[in-house]
């Protein structure tokens, strides 16, 4: 699936609540699924701080595709972290680079990507596009080699 | 008198156009009153006339407005002194709330008091407000910076706060309530402790002011710092109260216009009290409104407000303790308006946004006090705090709220 794809799957998995409380049971739920962070790398260097929720993330690249791993110590804020992380992962750093979060904005959770929220999801996203940028600068050095 | 007024909440709670709306279609329940309280109608007409009709500088004009405004000023200084029982009215000095009133005290009464070796004494349950400034005056002048425990129940730790005394720290700043635990600290006894030793004593009013009577002059503090927008008032301003010995005693904090009489080329001689501490344009508007906040509350009464407030709390408290795996944090005999708690593993910010789609404003985080969160341990609390036009029918509606939201993080 490409990342435009995954996005709408989750714009019409999210298309059938119409209660707030709906959406956050399946966030709570989505957080269970999230692929969790090995132990070792859930230290301070692989941490986002945020004020109120706190976020850990790690990837690793095939030379093709990154895939990555989280974890969240509020559950809800682990569901949105899930959310980021279907729709990114293994994907190349190209295609990473040039999609958006937008999608977050249809399913009303825009706000939680906010500066004033400070629980480290704004920040993960800079730091998942972060990671593509250097993994593609590898891979443009690599090809020159 | 006093005593024989009628309570009449409906009637406050129609003052407040703020709770009269509804977010994500439920009706509003605002318990995050020690963060900023709601405004009543007549503290925003207050602003409003301030500009539409009498919108001037004060204190150096000569016509007609600027001076009905400098009385209009003056009478607001007058007002504050009273509610607080100043000996003079020159003792009040306005800020723009209890940050600025503590860092005035940190730079000015540090440079009076704080040489190197010196020490500063704090307790480990100040906001960051009354600790940050402490802090790095003690490294600018490389003095002792001693802060106080806390116990088990949230106390501060009286005979570790007697053996620091005996180090005789140079200035002592001690929160009258805690804005994250709500405990009430035995401020009379550690005053009269500190004055032993003839150390003066700062107090961190802002969570105390509306929510009972106080009287400097029975205190005994040598300062007292609030802010306006915790007690019904306008944001932007607040008050630094201090003993007129102590204020003539210190260095100006901040230079400028209204706070000089004379200057020349080689030296300036600064206004007397209380304007050698009021530099620049004060924020005029907020002042009067503080006035009508201050008289406002007086009209519903403090005493019969703590009654209130008092209840509330014991209803809100027996209400939480029905929930399972719920904890306070700090658990003191004497607390006042706020109270901090946890429900089993489940994370602040998770129940936090689950109940605010409820309608339900609280304050979840460290509430700007980590050096509390690492007394107990903890990154955190839900924290909800009353005010007067709290109801009972309101803390149903969050302790429901809370069960709901529990349930959903089990
Ligand atoms: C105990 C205490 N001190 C100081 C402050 C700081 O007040 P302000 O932000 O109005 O300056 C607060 C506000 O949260 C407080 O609760």
């Amino acid at each position: 699936m490409t990342i435009e794809q995954t996005q709408q799957q989750i714009i019409d998995e999210f298309s059938m609540f119409d209660d707030w409380m709906d959406k956050y049971n399946f966030l709570i739920e989505m957080g269970k699924d999230c692929p969790l962070i090995e132990t070792q790398y859930k230290t301070n260097n692989y941490l986002i701080n945020g004020c109120q929720s706190r976020v850990w993330l790690h990837a690793s690249y095939d030379g093709k595709q990154i895939s990555f791993s989280a974890d969240s110590d509020a559950v809800i804020t682990k569901g949105i972290v899930n959310l980021l992380i279907r729709v990114f992962n293994d994907h190349t750093p190209e295609e990473i680079l040039a999609s958006d979060t937008a999608f977050l904005d249809k399913i009303g959770l825009k706000e939680h990507l906010s500066p004033t929220r400070s629980n480290g999801l704004l920040s993960m996203v800079k730091q998942m596009k972060l990671y593509a940028q250097v993994y593609q600068l590898k891979s443009i050095q690599q090809s020159h080699d | 008198m006093e005593n024989s007024k009628r309570f009449d909440i409906q009637n406050i709670r129609s003052q407040f156009p703020a709770l009269h709306q509804q977010v994500y279609n439920k009706p509003l329940v605002y318990l995050d009153n020690a963060a900023t309280t709601q405004k009543p109608q007549i503290v925003i007409d207050r602003l409003k006339t301030w500009y539409e009709m009498e919108n001037s500088n004060i204190h150096r004009g000569v016509h007609y407005l600027s001076q009905q405004g400098t009385v209009a000023f003056e009478s607001a200084r007058k007002t504050v002194s009273t509610f607080l029982n100043t000996k003079f009215t020159h003792e009040i000095i306005f800020t723009k709330g209890t940050t600025d009133s503590i860092n005035l005290l940190a730079s000015s009464l540090g440079k009076l008091l704080v040489n190197e070796g010196d020490a500063v004494l704090v307790s480990g349950m100040e906001h960051h407000s009354n600790f940050v400034p402490w802090q790095q005056l003690c490294i600018e002048r490389k003095a002792n910076f001693l802060v106080v425990g806390i116990t088990g129940t949230g106390e501060i730790d009286i005979e570790q706060y007697k053996l620091l005394l005996e180090k005789r720290p140079k200035i002592i700043s001690i929160a009258h309530i805690s804005n994250v635990l709500g405990i009430i600290n035995p401020i009379e006894e550690m005053i009269r402790l500190a004055h032993n030793y003839d150390i003066p004593v700062v107090i961190d009013g802002a969570q105390s002011v509306c929510h009972q009577k106080i009287d400097v002059q029975q205190l005994d503090c040598d300062f007292f710092a609030f802010s306006g927008h915790k007690m019904y008032a306008p944001m932007g301003v607040g008050v630094l109260y201090g003993k007129e010995k102590w204020l003539n005693a210190m260095p100006p904090y901040q230079f400028g216009g209204e706070m000089v009489s004379q200057v020349s080329r080689q030296e300036t001689t600064f206004n007397e009290l209380p304007f050698k501490f009021e530099a620049g344009t004060p924020n005029i508007g907020a002042v009067l409104g503080l006035e009508t906040a201050i008289q406002f509350i007086e009209s519903v009464g403090i005493e019969q407000i703590a009654v209130h407030e008092e209840k509330l709390i014991r209803y809100a408290l027996k209400k939480l303790q029905e929930i399972d795996r719920l904890r306070f944090i700090g658990n003191a005999l004497k607390q006042a308006s706020v109270i901090s708690f946890l429900i089993g593993d489940i994370h602040p910010y998770d129940l936090g946004m689950i109940i605010d789609k409820l309608g339900i404003a609280i304050r979840t985080g460290h509430h700007c006090a980590q050096p509390v969160m690492e007394y107990f341990g903890i990154h955190g609390t839900m924290r909800v705090s009353f005010a007067m036009y709290n109801t009972f029918e309101e803390i149903d509606t969050f302790v429901a709220a809370v069960k709901k939201a529990a349930l959903m993080l089990e």
